[in-house]
């Protein structure tokens, strides 16, 4: 469903930049949803302080009763705010911990998170600026549609929809029974029973339960950007691999399930997961080229987001160097120059052309020298300067979570309506709201959906 | 077709007099218009050519939403039904569907009766075979016969007569339903004329006779004991209801139909149109289900005064000789005799996008259209649409804003929404699964819901209006009793221990007490002593919906009220999208094409995004700016 005039929330800074962080509120119920979760230093509401008045205190989630951030919080009333709506504005530590964590407390507590330009839609529908800019306000909102904004996160958000999709089959499943157990009452089929469907609700429930707890610790995008290590035996790409897993040592995780014949890697380097794929192939020395030839090689570097090429400096560069060098001219990649701690014989000049617009980083594994100028890198490579993408990373991973934790309270109410025998057409309301739920994340909530599905899947008609 | 004559002056002239033709000639004519109703035959009026039944789930819904607004299929099913069943009576009350097996001859002739009686109406026998359009403006039509009827608005409603043609095996040929002549010339007009015409199908089975039917395997299915009328206007009906029986296919039926598949029309590729999912032959249910060895068939009265009956779940298009060689493996029919040969039927259709939510045809002023012309399936989503289409002809003669109900309002609502917004790609059929807010669209409380609206615009009358308010009325008055009846441990405890429900210790309101799952209105009677005798049984029913799904019910009122937000963001028909910068193409053309009436609408077009509807408000506040408008 789209909204319009509910309340929404974003947060106002860029995350992990600033010394303050800012989550802004505005619609008719920021005041509520912050008396809910703050307390001043006299323990008292914001609503008994006038307006316009830095109020010094705290959030508190009160759910868990847990102090989150000591915080300053300002509230201003419609119309006489940028959007003309109730705005609340609450300034916590900088850092990504405390805003991404008051932003999903504003949510749970009844906020919608902005889309981008929201605000800025708003202030205008709402008649604070000006008609003239009425067109840039446009561009703003048609740009979230642009393809390609970011290729990255979409991926990202791609490995999510799939685990989601997984879920939503089964609710899927849920809402043919029971419609085709209301629509088709007459037909010759089974009539849905309760313990199907309380037996599809608790997986369901659990299903959830799990992608919230990996959302909590940040695995939720663990699936990550498929990164390629390739390069000429011996030039060090296993050190790399284990130097950068080092790195990263705090938040690696395995992938429960995951063979080992394929080796995949997962760490995380500043915030972005990184797969790296067919680790196997680099650790046992073997040339990449070589092994499974040209055509290949091409299907394999085309598959892969990010690649990272190592060149040993200390040595001549070799025929299967630029042959790599030309698979790779028109992806995103980096060039490592290793071992720079030996004298430097490699001559790039003879390839000039196909690698004019790559990064290139000289470093020494053994004196574990350029490390950080690596992940420097790939941070600026994936975000391509774009700092408003990393706060849409956030926000993204923070919206799901919202979405995740609807999902599962509709889920639960269902389970109720199922266990107090509530009638079938009731327990779908929450099934759907369920479904729903799940397809903000997936991105699709079609009804028509659920007909075709019970026409594919049941035997109906006079 | 040279000869031409001038036949008269009319406000309303209707092609065709089915369901919705039906509906559409009495809405107009009780609204005040001079009316003509067009019918290839006077035999046909009303005609049943199908299942000898109204309603159903879903359709069920539509037929009370029709009858609440002052339409007469509900009306005439009560005149005319044989049995009468409540289904989905086990689940929630907002799914329960009535459904009436109709004397189908009984059907027509009440109906025929009634548009007989209704003064501003004329019947004429006729085939239409052209329109008189001018400055895409229609003005009237031409019959075959040469006559040249005048009217200020035309309504269609030719069913699957248009260039209707009959699949039986290798066999096909011209014709409309039941062995009547289909319409031939209408459709090259309507193509003539810019209507983007599509050819869709659909099927009707075998009517055998009942003296060569073995009944005694098959299981009996009768009627409620007690009937709910159709019609608001009907507190109690009782008639001597006829049963149903149920019967299954054995193994050799589908012996025979895999053995003679490929002489199947529709699988010999004859047939290129689309046939509705909800309603596949039953080769296309061998193919498709293999596993399933047996299916269920019930067999149904056509009528009284008849011993034809109809054969429910064999609709088919296999060759005559196969039909009655696969009819006698069925349980029950060893020696059955076909009386009427199953087909299927194909027929041009609209591609109903092309219509106003008004059901007007976008690009010809004042001509509207329905039924199964509109790409539906079923004589009650056609009745709906006729009632739709008269009463909108009317309100535009009448210059006065169309009646649009919208998805929160009706079935209807859902109905027309879906067929003009997103249109359809097999002959639609209402399902209560296609109303988002199904909960508080109920067929209990239909006239609640729309009466008062049909009394609006003039085609519900005062009798049936002070009904609805008497309800109304009584509802508040007991809603208001049962918070305030407060009943104590001692004198409810020895019924709450009876019903095995937890006991009190203080005080419980009839309310709260009603709110439990094991307690009915009509178990705490006994506790109840100041209940009014006068109490319509319905306006109880309401009040026992309301609190016990009073947590449900407010969720999707909190729903309707967002829905409602984009519905009232009007748009007009005179936007051009392609002039709005910041509109994807695909968004900017299927918008032109549909000319959504408000913001919610234009997000329920496939391939609008949310985006597209963003920048559409902009834009909308944009031009109200631009016209001066303050805040």
């Amino acid at each position: 469903m789209i909204y319009i005039d509910d309340t929404i929330t974003a947060i106002a800074t860029a995350p992990g930049e600033a010394g303050i962080g800012i989550v802004r509120i505005s619609g008719e119920k920021a005041l509520i949803i912050t008396d809910e979760i703050f307390e001043s230093k006299q323990g008292k509401k914001l609503s008994d302080y006038p307006v316009r008045r830095m109020t010094y205190g705290y959030i508190i989630d009160p759910d868990r009763n847990e102090k989150i951030d000591e915080v300053l919080v300002y509230y201003t009333k419609g119309p006489y705010t940028y959007t003309k709506e109730d705005v609340v504005e609450i300034n916590c530590h900088g850092g990504v911990i405390p805003v991404k964590k008051i932003l999903e407390l504003v949510l749970r507590k009844g906020a919608r998170a902005a889309e981008p330009g929201e605000f800025t839609k708003r202030a205008f529908l709402n008649g604070r600026i000006d008609l003239a800019q009425a067109e840039a306000v446009m561009d703003l909102i048609s740009a979230k549609t642009d393809k390609g904004f970011d290729v990255a996160l979409d991926q990202l958000e791609g490995a999510l929809s799939k685990k989601v999709s997984v879920t939503r089959q089964k609710l899927m499943d849920m809402l043919a029974h029971i419609e085709v157990s209301i629509d088709f009452s007459e037909e010759d089929i089974d009539e849905v029973t309760l313990d199907y469907l309380l037996h599809k609700s608790k997986e369901v429930e659990k299903d959830i339960e799990v992608l919230l707890k990996t959302a909590d610790t940040g695995k939720i995008l663990r699936e990550g950007l498929s990164t390629v290590i390739v390069g000429k035996p011996n030039v060090g790409k296993s050190s790399l691999l284990n130097a950068l897993l080092r790195e990263s040592r705090a938040i690696v995780t395995e992938v429960p399930g995951t063979t080992r014949d394929v080796i995949e890697e997962h760490l995380n380097i500043r915030g972005i997961p990184l797969k790296i794929i067919d680790t196997a192939g680099i650790r046992e020395t073997e040339d990449i080229v070589e092994k499974i030839g040209v055509e290949k090689s091409k299907e394999f570097f085309n598959k892969a987001d990010l690649i990272i090429f190592m060149l040993d400096i200390s040595t001549k560069l070799t025929k299967e160097d630029l042959q790599i060098l030309e698979l790779i001219e028109n992806k995103k990649a980096l060039i490592l120059m290793n071992k720079t701690d030996l004298p430097q014989k490699a001559d790039l000049d003879k390839a000039k052309e196909l690698i004019k617009n790559k990064k290139i980083i000289k470093i020494s594994l053994i004196e574990e020298k350029g490390l950080e100028e690596v992940e420097e890198a790939i941070e600026e490579l994936v975000y391509k300067g774009e700092i408003k993408a990393k706060d849409r990373l956030l926000v993204t991973n923070v919206r799901h979570k919202n979405s995740l934790e609807r999902a599962l309270q509709s889920m639960k109410e269902g389970t109720e309506a199922i266990e107090k025998k509530m009638p079938l057409d009731f327990v779908e309301v929450d099934v759907k709201n369920t479904w729903e739920a799940l397809g903000e994340i997936t991105g699709d909530t079609v009804a028509e959906d659920i007909i075709d599905h019970i026409f594919k899947n049941f035997c109906i008609g006079k | 077709m040279d000869i031409r004559y001038d036949a008269g002056n009319y406000d309303v002239v209707v092609v065709g007099a089915g369901h919705a033709g039906c509906e559409a000639a009495l809405a107009t004519s009780r609204m005040g218009c001079k009316t003509l109703i067009l019918t290839l035959t006077l035999d046909a009026i009303a005609m049943m050519p199908c299942n000898p039944s109204i309603g159903g789930t879903g359709k069920g819904h539509l037929v009370r939403e029709i009858d609440a607004l002052g339409g007469e299929m509900g009306i005439n099913i009560d005149k005319s039904f044989v049995q009468s069943k409540m289904l989905n009576t086990a689940k929630g009350p907002a799914v329960h569907s009535l459904r009436a097996q109709a004397d189908k001859s009984r059907y027509h002739i009440e109906m025929k009766k009634t548009l007989e009686n209704e003064v501003n109406l004329d019947i004429r026998q006729g085939e239409v075979v052209d329109l008189i359009v001018e400055e895409n403006r229609v003005q009237g039509i031409v019959t075959r016969t040469g006559a040249v009827y005048y009217g200020k608005a035309v309504i269609l409603a030719t069913g699957v007569y248009l260039r209707g043609k009959i699949y039986m095996g290798e066999v096909n040929y011209e014709s409309g339903p039941n062995g009547l002549f289909p319409a031939q010339y209408l459709s090259e007009k309507l193509k003539e004329i810019s209507c983007n015409m599509r050819r869709f199908k659909t099927g009707t089975p075998a009517r055998i006779h009942r003296d060569t039917i073995d009944f005694s395997e098959m299981s009996i299915h009768a009627g409620d004991e007690e009937i709910v009328p159709f019609s608001f206007l009907n507190d109690k009906l009782e008639i001597e209801q006829q049963p149903c029986w149920l019967t299954r296919t054995t193994a050799a039926t589908q012996k025979i139909i895999m053995e003679n598949i490929n002489r199947s029309a529709m699988y010999r590729g004859d047939m290129e149109s689309v046939g509705p999912r909800y309603c596949p032959s039953i080769e296309d249910k061998m193919v498709r289900f293999q596993d399933k060895h047996s299916h269920q068939l019930f067999i149904e009265p056509e009528g009284l005064d008849t011993k034809e009956m109809y054969l429910q779940g064999m609709s088919t298009s296999l060759p005559e000789e196969v039909q009655e060689a696969m009819a006698r493996t069925v349980v029950g029919l060893e020696k059955v005799k076909i009386m009427r040969p199953a087909y299927a039927i194909e027929y041009d259709c609209i591609d109903p996008t092309q219509l106003k939510p008004s059901l007007e045809i976008k690009h010809i002023s004042n001509l509207f259209s329905a039924g199964q012309f509109n790409g539906t399936s079923g004589y009650e989503e056609a009745a709906a649409q006729g009632l739709m289409a008269g009463i909108n002809a009317v309100l535009k003669l009448q210059e006065k804003e169309p009646f649009i109900l919208d998805r929160s309002e009706a079935y209807i609502g859902v109905l027309i929404d879906d067929l003009v917004t997103k249109g359809t790609n097999e002959p639609y059929r209402m399902m209560t699964s296609r109303a988002e807010y199904r909960l508080v669209l109920r067929q209990d409380n239909a006239d609640l819901r729309l009466t008062p609206k049909g009394y609006e615009v003039g085609l519900a009358k005062k009798d049936r209006y002070e009904k609805y308010l008497n309800k109304k009325q009584q509802i508040e008055e007991e809603m208001e009793r049962l918070k305030s009846t407060i009943v104590s441990p001692e004198k409810a405890n020895f019924l709450l221990e009876k019903l095995n429900s937890a006991l009190i210790k203080t005080g419980i309101s009839l309310y709260d007490l009603l709110k439990r799952p094991e307690i009915s209105y009509d178990n705490i009677t006994a506790i109840d002593p100041n209940r009014s005798n006068e109490i319509l049984r319905d306006a109880a029913k309401q009040c026992e919906i309301i609190v016990k799904y009073e947590g449900y019910i407010d969720k999707q009122l909190k729903q309707i009220d967002q829905f409602k937000k984009l519905e009232n963001k009007k748009l007009s028909e005179e936007i051009d999208y392609n002039g709005i910068e910041g509109l994807r193409l695909e968004a900017r053309q299927k918008l032109n094409n549909i000319k959504p009436l408000s913001v919610g609408q234009a997000s329920r077009i496939s391939g609008v995004s949310p985006a597209d509807i963003s920048v559409l408000l902009v834009y909308l506040e944009q031009k109200r700016r631009q016209r001066g408008g303050s805040e």
